[in-house]
């Protein structure tokens, strides 16, 4: 059975997160593109593109292969399609749930033994 | 997200897995690091249960909680969400203390039937959850209902998917 990683789902997040970097996904969504013509549409340095391409590869949003000198990024989106499913929501939906579950639980069992003390005293 | 979280002498988080085992059946798994008679606890008095049923990151408040925790009781609870309310309520089928919940789910007629196990080993308790939908197209809306209720978090992602397809579709 599939299991969706918490790890690779933060990823995903951490890459959405900068403006820059969900520009270059939409660019991408029209057409492939060098790092160069990324840095030129989004007047960044080449070295600042590499850094925001390497991101969005880490998350597997984007792959890259080189060919001759040039590197050429295009949209690796299949991996995130898979990771926004309704099961990874629901996913986080109980481990929110169970989370504050292991608040109460651990409070009950502070009192049970703090109780017990006071029995046996 | 992750600050007060660090600031907290958090021992270790238990992972949550979710699994869908058919098409109508899904499980979910946690361990809780308390013997299964607090678990067990905390699932069946309400004023314990509505401390943890709706988490923070559900942007959702619960305006009532009954729970009438034996075969045949009746259990219900309402939410409220920004101007709209739902409610949630069935009935429990299986009360074994400290091992075993079942209940249904009767908003509809495609509701769902829960079974909650806890099964304690050295102290801890490992929980599954087994949800059974009368037919797959139930459990398809059911999962996407709940997941809806994240939409927050979402909402974004959502957006760029939305973009990212009709921009592919195009070309």
């Amino acid at each position: 059975m599939v299991q969706y990683s918490q790890a690779r789902f933060d990823a995903s997040f951490a890459a959405l997160s900068d403006a820059t970097r969900r520009g270059v996904l939409e660019q991408l969504g029209r057409a492939n593109a060098s790092i160069t013509d990324l840095a030129e549409k989004f007047h960044m340095t080449l070295t600042g593109m590499k850094k925001h391409v390497h991101v969005l590869e880490r998350a597997g949003l984007v792959t890259t292969a080189k060919v001759g000198r040039v590197r050429t990024c295009k949209l690796g989106l299949r991996r995130l399609e898979e990771e926004a499913t309704w099961i990874e929501r629901y996913r986080q939906l109980w481990d929110a749930r169970f989370d504050e579950l292991d608040k109460v639980v651990g409070e009950l069992k502070r009192k049970e033994k703090v109780d017990g003390r006071k029995k046996k005293e | 997200m992750d600050a007060r979280r660090k600031s907290e002498p958090t021992p270790m988080k238990n992972r949550t897995t979710v699994e869908r085992k058919s098409e109508r059946e899904l499980v979910v798994t946690r361990t809780f690091n308390a013997p299964a008679r607090l678990v067990f606890e905390a699932w069946t008095k309400p004023e314990l249960f509505r401390q943890w049923w709706v988490p923070m990151s559900m942007g959702m408040s619960l305006l009532s909680c009954e729970m009438d925790v034996r075969a045949g009781g009746k259990y219900r609870l309402e939410f409220a969400h920004g101007d709209s309310k739902a409610a949630f309520f069935g009935t429990y089928k299986e009360v074994t203390p400290h091992s075993r919940l079942v209940w249904t789910n009767e908003e509809s007629d495609e509701g769902s039937v829960t079974t909650v196990t806890f099964e304690e080993k050295g102290g801890n308790t490992l929980l599954v959850m087994h949800e059974l939908y009368p037919s797959k197209e139930a459990l398809d809306a059911a999962g996407t209902g709940a997941a809806d209720v994240m939409v927050e978090t979402f909402a974004q992602l959502d957006e760029l998917l939305v973009t990212l397809g009709a921009s592919m579709g195009r070309s």
